[in-house]
C-alpha cells in the first residue's frame, strides 16, 4: 500500500490529543468518586482520553494512509483583522459605547478584505453602525448604552 | 378527532398576527440567508437567537424555525438560477436544475422547486402532527439509561450521516462533549475547567460555538481566495410548468416527499442525504429517461427539492417528542427553548400544546409564504446577490459580536467567538465537519446528567444499560450505526450516494 503522509491529518490528531489530554489532566485534579456516585472528575476524564485516544488514531492514519486533503492558504491578514476587531469589541463595549465600539469594530473588519478601498471601508462601516443601532438600541430595545463612561458621559 | 382538534389549536395559535408577523420574517430572513452564498442557517440563528429572549416563546420558536427551512428553500433559487447551492442539501438541484435554466426553463425549474417544496412542506407537516403524539408518549416512559443510550445513538447517527472520515467526525463529537463539561458540575456544584474565571461558572455559550464555527470560520474560508462574483444570471420568462412537465413532476414529488420525511427523522444531515438519495432514486426509476439526467431533467430538480424540504420539517419530530437536536440548527432550537424556560422533550406536547402544534400550524403557512415571497419576487432575491462580500462579511462580525454580547452582557461570550472561530477554521481545513462539535456540545451535559443519574439509580451497576430492554436496542443500533461509519464496503456504497453530486 503506498504510504501517504497527510499534514491535515496530522494537525487535526495532534489538536484532539491536546485538548482532550488537557481536559483528562485538568480532571484528575477534581475528584473522580466511584461508579455509584461519579465525582465531577470522571466523566471529563473519560471522554478526554477518548479524545486523545482519536486523536492519537487521526495522527497514526496521517502519517500511514492519510486523507487526501489541500490544506490551502491561510489569509493571514483576515485572522488577525478579525480577532483584533472582535476582541476590541467584548473589550469596549461596556466602556465605549454601542455607538463607537461598532463602528471602530466594523471598520476594522472591512480591513480583512485585500481589495479594500479606503472610502468604500468607511462607507460600509458608517451604514453598518448606522443600520446596527437602528435594529439593536432602537428596534429590539437592547440595554447598552450608546456612548460610554470612557467618553465622559 | 384529536388530530383536528390539535390542528385547530395550534392554527389558532399561529394565526395570532405577530405570530404570522414572526414566521414572515423568519422565511424572509431563511430565504435570504439561503439565497446569499457565505451564510448559513446555523449562523444566523445563532446570531438572532439572543433577540428573541423577550419574545413570547411560541413567536420565538416559530421565527427561528422559519429561518431553517426558509433557508433550505433560497438555496436552491441561486442553485437553479447561478449554479451556486447556497445550502449544501441544494447541490443535487444545480445539477438539473441550472442545466434547465441554461436551456431556456429557468422559470419551469423554479416552479417545480416551489411546487415541490410546497407539496412536500404539506404533507410533511401533516407527518409531524401524526407521528409526534406516539413517539412522545414512548418517551415518557424513558429513564436516565434510556435517555443515554437514546443520545448516544443520536451521535453516533450523526457521524454514519455526516460527509468526511468517520473517525474524525467522532473525535469532534468528543471533543464537543468535552467543550460542554465547562462550568459547574451540576451535582456538586464544583467549577470545571474555568480557570478561575467567574464569567465560565454557567458554561460556556453555545451560541458562541455556533457562531464562531458556523459564522467566523466561514468567513475566513471565503477570505482565503477573494474574488469578484460575476453574476450571470438565466433570464426567467414564464413560471408555469407545460402540461408535460407538470406530468413528470407529479411521481418524484410524492417519491421525494416520502424519502424525505423519512430520513429528515435522522441525525446528522438528514436533509442533505434526502436529496442525493432522491436524485439516485429518481435516475434509476425514470428508466426511458435516464439519460437526460443532467442534462436538465426536471425529475432531478423535482424530487431532490421535495425531499430537502420533507427534512426539514420531520428533522423536528426528534426534537419535539425527545429533545434531541438533529441538526445544528435545531441544537440551537434547544437552546430558545430553555432560555424561554421550557425543557425541550416529550413533556412539550401535554405541557405546552399550544406552543406545540402553533409550532406545527406554523410551518404550513410559513410553506404558503415561502410559495409567494419565491415566485413572484424572484427577481429581488437574484439582485441580492449583486451585495459585494467586501459589505456581507462585516456585517455578519459585527451582528455576531452584538449577538453574543446581548446573552448576558458578558464580554466573555464574545472572545469565546473569537477562540471557536480559530479553532473551528483550523479544524475545517483539516477536514473535520464543524456540526458533530456543536451537537456533541450540546448533547454533552445530558450525556454526562442521565449517565450518572442512571448509575445511582442502579446503585453503580452499569450493565444497567444492557439490562432494560429499550436501552440494550438504543445501544445495539448505536453499534450497528457505527459499523455502517467505518465498515469499508458499506461506507463505499455511501460514498456513491453522495458522489452522484459530481457525476
Amino acid at each position: 500500500m503506498e504510504r501517504r503522509r497527510s499534514f491535515p491529518d496530522v494537525l487535526a490528531g495532534g489538536i484532539f490529543v491536546l485538548i482532550g489530554g488537557a481536559f483528562a489532566v485538568g480532571a484528575l485534579g477534581h475528584e473522580l468518586g466511584t461508579p455509584l456516585r461519579m465525582g465531577p472528575g470522571a466523566f471529563p476524564l473519560l471522554v478526554g482520553a477518548i479524545t486523545a485516544a482519536l486523536g492519537l488514531a487521526i495522527v497514526v492514519k496521517g502519517l500511514v494512509a492519510g486523507e487526501l486533503i489541500t490544506f490551502g492558504t491561510i489569509p493571514w491578514r483576515a485572522v488577525a483583522v478579525i480577532v483584533v476587531a472582535v476582541l476590541f469589541f467584548g473589550f469596549t463595549v461596556r466602556g465605549l459605547g454601542f455607538v463607537p465600539t461598532s463602528a471602530v469594530t466594523a471598520l476594522l473588519t472591512t480591513l480583512a478584505s485585500t481589495r479594500v478601498r479606503p472610502i468604500a471601508a468607511v462607507a460600509v462601516a458608517a451604514g453598518l453602525t448606522v443600520a446596527a443601532t437602528l435594529i439593536f438600541v432602537f428596534g429590539l430595545q437592547l440595554r447598552i448604552p450608546l456612548w460610554g463612561p470612557w467618553l465622559g458621559f | 378527532m384529536e388530530l383536528l382538534d390539535n390542528l385547530a389549536l395550534g392554527f389558532s395559535t399561529a394565526f395570532l398576527l405577530q405570530n404570522v408577523l414572526y414566521c414572515f420574517v423568519g422565511v424572509l430572513l431563511g430565504t435570504a440567508v439561503g439565497v446569499l452564498p457565505g451564510i448559513g442557517p446555523t449562523a444566523t440563528v445563532a446570531m438572532l437567537l439572543p433577540i428573541t429572549f423577550s419574545f413570547e416563546p411560541v413567536t420565538a420558536l416559530i421565527m427561528l424555525a422559519g429561518i431553517y427551512y426558509g433557508a433550505q428553500y433560497g438555496g436552491s433559487t441561486t442553485a437553479i438560477l447561478i449554479n451556486l447551492p447556497g445550502e449544501s442539501s441544494a447541490a443535487v438541484t444545480a445539477l438539473d436544475g441550472h442545466e434547465m435554466a441554461r436551456q431556456g426553463r429557468a422559470g419551469a425549474a423554479l416552479a417545480a422547486a416551489a411546487i415541490g417544496s410546497f407539496v412536500a412542506g404539506t404533507l410533511a407537516t401533516v407527518a409531524l402532527a401524526v407521528a409526534a403524539p406516539p413517539l412522545a408518549r414512548v418517551a415518557l416512559r424513558f429513564g436516565p439509561a434510556e435517555y443515554f443510550s437514546l443520545v448516544l445513538l443520536g451521535l453516533v447517527v450523526s457521524i454514519a450521516l455526516a460527509r468526511g472520515t468517520a473517525l474524525k467526525a467522532l473525535a469532534m463529537i468528543a471533543l464537543g462533549v468535552l467543550f460542554g463539561t465547562v462550568g459547574q458540575d451540576i451535582y456538586t456544584g464544583t467549577p470545571r475547567f474555568v480557570f478561575g474565571q467567574r464569567e465560565l461558572y454557567g458554561g460556556i455559550d453555545f451560541v458562541s460555538v455556533a457562531v464562531g464555527m458556523f459564522g467566523v470560520a466561514e468567513i475566513l474560508r471565503n477570505l482565503e481566495h477573494e474574488r469578484t462574483r460575476t453574476v450571470v444570471v438565466s433570464r426567467v420568462n414564464s413560471l408555469w410548468p407545460t402540461k408535460e412537465d407538470r406530468r413528470r413532476m407529479i411521481g418524484p414529488i410524492l417519491r421525494g416527499t416520502g424519502l424525505g420525511a423519512a430520513l429528515g427523522v435522522l441525525p446528522g444531515g438528514g436533509h442533505v442525504l434526502a436529496s442525493f438519495t432522491s436524485y439516485a432514486v429518481e435516475k434509476r426509476v425514470s428508466r426511458r429517461r435516464r439519460h437526460e439526467f443532467g442534462h436538465g431533467a426536471i425529475e432531478g430538480v423535482a424530487g431532490p427539492e421535495s425531499a430537502n424540504n420533507a427534512a426539514a420539517q420531520t428533522s423536528f419530530i426528534p426534537l419535539l417528542t425527545l429533545g434531541l437536536p438533529a441538526h445544528p440548527v435545531m441544537a440551537l432550537m434547544v437552546g430558545a427553548f430553555i432560555v424561554q424556560g421550557i425543557t425541550p422533550g416529550p413533556n412539550v406536547i401535554t405541557d405546552e400544546p399550544a406552543l406545540f402544534w402553533g409550532l406545527i400550524a406554523s410551518m404550513w403557512i410559513g410553506n404558503v409564504l415561502l410559495v409567494l415571497l419565491n415566485l413572484p419576487l424572484i427577481g429581488i432575491w437574484v439582485r441580492m446577490l449583486h451585495i459585494p462580500y467586501q459589505v456581507l462579511f462585516p456585517m455578519i462580525i459585527l451582528f455576531a459580536a452584538i449577538g453574543t454580547y446581548s446573552l448576558g452582557f458578558n464580554a466573555f461570550d464574545v472572545y469565546a467567538v473569537v477562540f471557536f472561530g480559530i479553532l473551528g477554521y483550523i479544524l475545517i481545513k483539516c477536514g473535520c465537519e464543524p456540526a458533530p462539535l456543536l451537537l456533541g456540545f450540546v448533547l454533552g451535559p445530558l450525556l454526562e446528567e442521565n449517565l450518572r443519574r442512571a448509575l445511582i439509580i442502579s446503585r453503580g451497576d452499569a450493565s444497567v444499560f444492557l439490562t432494560r430492554p429499550i436501552s440494550a436496542v438504543l445501544l445495539v443500533l448505536a453499534v450497528a450505526a457505527l459499523a455502517v461509519a467505518v465498515l469499508p464496503t458499506i461506507r463505499r456504497r455511501r460514498e456513491v450516494v453522495f458522489s452522484d453530486e459530481e457525476a
